[in-house]
């Protein structure tokens, strides 16, 4: 019965995302406040309903309904009862639920919390974002319904992919898709503007919080899917540069350079053009995502079972969204008005460099990812793009951006001296090269990019506060939550360049067979492997590797890396044992068995790896800050 | 020069600069980074190139694990097995930790050169998450093997996962 309802929950919540669509925009069009009006209920109704049928399919998992195909497909009755609960996303059809689902709670927000803007305005906005809802209820009902059921009902499931039963796994999709889908509401502010015809800043200061808190979840979720790729993969990489990585990271490197641009646009009315096209830029971005990583035309750790039909509606409802938006663009933008001119040393100069770096990287993650289809379109082969062609590149893009970071905040706008700035910089760039050319040094190995981490990091943390320094000591000009952001997400960009490179130049990894009481150092740890021992879990079967680490001869944890065969489907999955530390991670992971007892074991020192994601969690932070910002908020009274 | 044209001279030319500087950065680390798939048949047969043959260049084999050619000596990390395409065997040593989904007769992707003896030497293996799983580019060049030998791929190879 339940399914039902949750069936029937889905198929009225698409009713009401027309509803709202058709309202909205004809509303708007016509000049009828009463039918436009309609969109806010409408949006509310949607999450109502979508909650519901994402509870009916919750529960169905946590009763173990396997008359359910999707239950049945992905979970068993060994399943612990909290991945029964993340089960739910653990494929196709049920993530693009949850995906819907918080379509509809962005969807909701904005209805609920746009009271101030202009209704003309606001039914434009609600009226996209339902069409949008629309394309993604009908995907789901049309080609993935997760409420199908199985006759005769299966008397035992498959099981949950092993590799999503992590506690990782919880929190990681849900803050992705939060992010991916949250660029709706920057596009749909966007589109709105377009059709509105009457382009001023006003716009943007209502959608820059959303773009804010959209990208700090978008940076929370792809930081949880590079630790948990960490952890459960056995690797011990943190950034693979797979096609599904890339897909979620095209849409941060858009997301990054729309923030800075929307700035630039709101207070200055510069780059308003350009502001549009990264909003539909990074919201295409996050479809792109969807279809590249649903379609299966990509070979990824991540892709679920291929389906052409999904690929091609997918295919379609993107040309519709981007051939759209582009197409209302080249007619309206013409319209847009001119933004303040300014000179080449100024803070507009600085924001635009800025946003051709991002831009241009995100180019050239677009191009490596789509690499291999379009050699294989036009018969050249079946290529991979290796991870070198990414991390070169990207590495050449992000530096001069890093190393302009601190000069951002402290030039300003419209026109400046370089001098003026760089009098304010110059001690703290000798002070960065010193501890560079120290970290030179005193590097145990890699020092040229041990060299470049210790700089850039010195340089973008010392550049970014001489900026809060001089705009404490100047009385009377606030500091304001975005300033705050502003400083919290560079002061990030600097953890994480000093994380990134110091591990890549730093990290030492052996794989060597061990028997028991074998010893191996590795600078100052010490490893000793003391045997594999037989565990059962709640629905496998492991083997743990017991294996004693040390510090300077000090014992340090006896880690426990597992070797796990699931009860069903015999799938095996590794599972390292990690000792934390703010310098230095020693990671261990278990191989296989050699015979004689020996193990093939995987040992590897890993220093400042943590510092990448608290960087990135300093940055989501920053992103959160931002939009707290009460000048977002503030209704201007002179045009309503 | 107005100031407006002044900006937007500066716009273009800045653009016109990165998009070249990109575009020929992007050419040079495309043509060192790509590494083809080939599958043993192709490699023996000489339709891979000489390069690929003689161990110049670094390429992806892939095809199945053979049934029964799974051997490492005890106590040693260096794995010896057979990855085949239904036309034809190749030699594969690799030395180091196999992933988990490793198994005879499952798929593999394996990246690596050729050395003087015939051997494959990979200094990477992939195997896919899910054990039904075949990548697809995979997939598509063993259906071709198996169409010119009329294999029939709709029964029983569909259960080992070739779709």
């Amino acid at each position: 019965m339940l399914p039902e309802i949750g069936q029937a929950a889905l198929l009225l919540a698409l009713l009401f995302a027309v509803l709202q669509g058709v309202a909205g925009l004809a509303g708007a069009a016509r000049g009828r406040e009463e039918l436009a009006a309609v969109t806010r209920p409408a949006a509310l109704a949607q999450l109502v309903l979508v909650l519901a049928a994402y509870i009916a399919l919750t529960l169905a998992f946590v009763m173990q309904d396997f008359s359910v195909k999707y239950v049945a497909d992905n979970s068993n009755s060994l399943l612990p009862l909290v991945y029964r609960y993340t089960a739910v996303w653990g494929a196709h059809e049920g993530s693009l639920l949850l995906w819907a689902l918080m379509l509809a709670v962005w969807n909701a927000a904005v209805a609920a919390l746009s009271g101030g803007i202009p209704w003309r305005f606001r039914a434009r906005a609600l009226g996209v974002i339902g069409l949008v809802a629309v394309g993604f209820l009908s995907f789901m009902i049309f080609t993935s319904n997760p409420f199908e059921r199985l006759l005769p009902a299966a008397l035992e499931g498959h099981d949950l992919n092993p590799l999503l039963q992590d506690p990782g796994m919880i929190i990681h999709p849900p803050l992705l898709y939060i992010g991916y889908i949250g660029f709706v509401v920057p596009f749909a502010f966007a589109i709105a503007a377009l059709l509105e015809g009457e382009l001023d800043a006003r716009w943007l200061r209502w959608s820059r919080p959303w773009t804010n808190v959209a990208w700090a979840f978008l940076t929370l979720g792809i930081m949880l899917g590079s630790w948990w790729a960490y952890y459960e993969l056995g690797w011990g990489g943190w950034w693979f540069w797979d096609p599904v990585e890339n897909a979620s990271f095209m849409p941060w490197l858009a997301g990054t350079a729309l923030i800075h641009s929307q700035a630039v646009t709101e207070k200055r009315g510069s780059f308003a053009g350009w502001t549009v096209l990264l909003a539909i830029a990074a919201f295409s971005l996050s479809l792109q995502g969807a279809f590249l990583v649903r379609s299966g035309v990509l070979t990824s750790v991540h892709s679920f079972a291929a389906d052409p039909a999904r690929g091609l509606f997918i295919l379609v409802f993107l040309a519709a969204v981007i051939g759209g938006a582009l197409v209302l663009y080249v007619l309206r933008a013409p319209k847009f008005p001119e933004g303040r001119a300014f000179a080449p040393v100024s803070r507009e100069t600085l924001l635009l460099v800025n946003n051709l770096l991002l831009a241009s990287a995100c180019a050239m993650v677009l191009l490596g990812t789509l690499y291999p289809l379009l050699a294989d379109a036009l018969d050249l082969g079946k290529v991979s793009v290796g991870p070198p062609y990414f991390g070169t590149l990207f590495i050449v893009l992000m530096a001069p951006l890093v190393f302009l970071i601190p000069f951002g905040p402290l030039t300003r706008w419209q026109q400046d001296q370089a001098s003026r700035v760089m009098a304010m910089l110059a001690p703290w760039l000798g002070l960065a090269l010193v501890l560079g050319v120290i970290g030179y040094f005193m590097a145990p190995q890699g020092p040229l990019k041990s060299a470049a981490g210790v700089f850039a990091a010195t340089w973008v943390c010392f550049g970014t506060l001489r900026f809060v320094w001089s705009r404490l000591r100047a009385n009377g000009r606030a500091f304001t939550p975005e300033m705050l952001g502003m400083v919290l997400a560079h002061m990030g960009v600097a953890v994480f360049v000093a994380g990134a490179l110091l591990v890549e130049a730093q990290n030492v990894q052996r794989e060597i067979p061990m028997h028991p009481g074998d010893s191996d150092t590795i600078g100052r740890y010490e490893f000793r492997f003391d045997g594999v021992e037989r565990v059962q879990g709640p629905n496998y079967l492991a083997d743990r590797g017991l294996v004693q680490t040390f510090r300077n001869g000090k014992p340090l944890e006896l880690l426990h890396p597992e070797k796990r065969a699931y009860a069903s489907g015999g799938q095996v999955m590794t599972d390292a044992g990690i000792h934390g530390g703010l310098f230095a991670d020693v990671f261990v992971a278990l191989g296989e068995p050699l015979g004689d007892g020996a193990w093939a074991v995987r040992l590897q020192v890993k220093p400042f790896v943590r510092w990448i994601w608290a960087g990135a969690l300093l940055m989501a932070l920053g992103g959160f800050v931002t939009a707290t910002d009460r000048r977002f908020r503030r209704i201007p009274k002179e045009r309503t | 020069m107005n100031p407006t044209r002044r900006r937007r001279l500066w716009f273009v030319l800045a653009v016109v600069v990165a998009a070249s500087l990109v575009a020929v950065l992007v050419t040079m680390a495309l043509q060192r980074n790509v590494a083809y798939l080939f599958t043993p048949a192709e490699v023996l047969d000489g339709r891979a190139g000489a390069d690929v043959a003689s161990g110049e260049t670094r390429f992806r084999l892939g095809g199945m694990v053979a049934k029964g050619s799974f051997e490492r000596p005890t106590g040693s990390m260096e794995a010896h097995f057979m990855v085949t395409d239904g036309d034809a065997l190749m030699p594969v040593v690799y030395s180091g930790i196999l992933p988990d989904l490793f198994r005879e007769d499952q798929s593999v992707i394996a990246t690596g050169r050729m050395r003087d003896d015939g051997t494959f030497v990979a200094d990477d293996v992939l195997a896919k998450h899910d054990e039904t799983y075949v990548p697809k580019e995979v997939a598509d060049k063993m259906g071709l093997a198996h169409e010119k030998h009329n294999v029939d791929m709709s029964a029983p190879r569909a259960e080992e996962g070739v779709r």
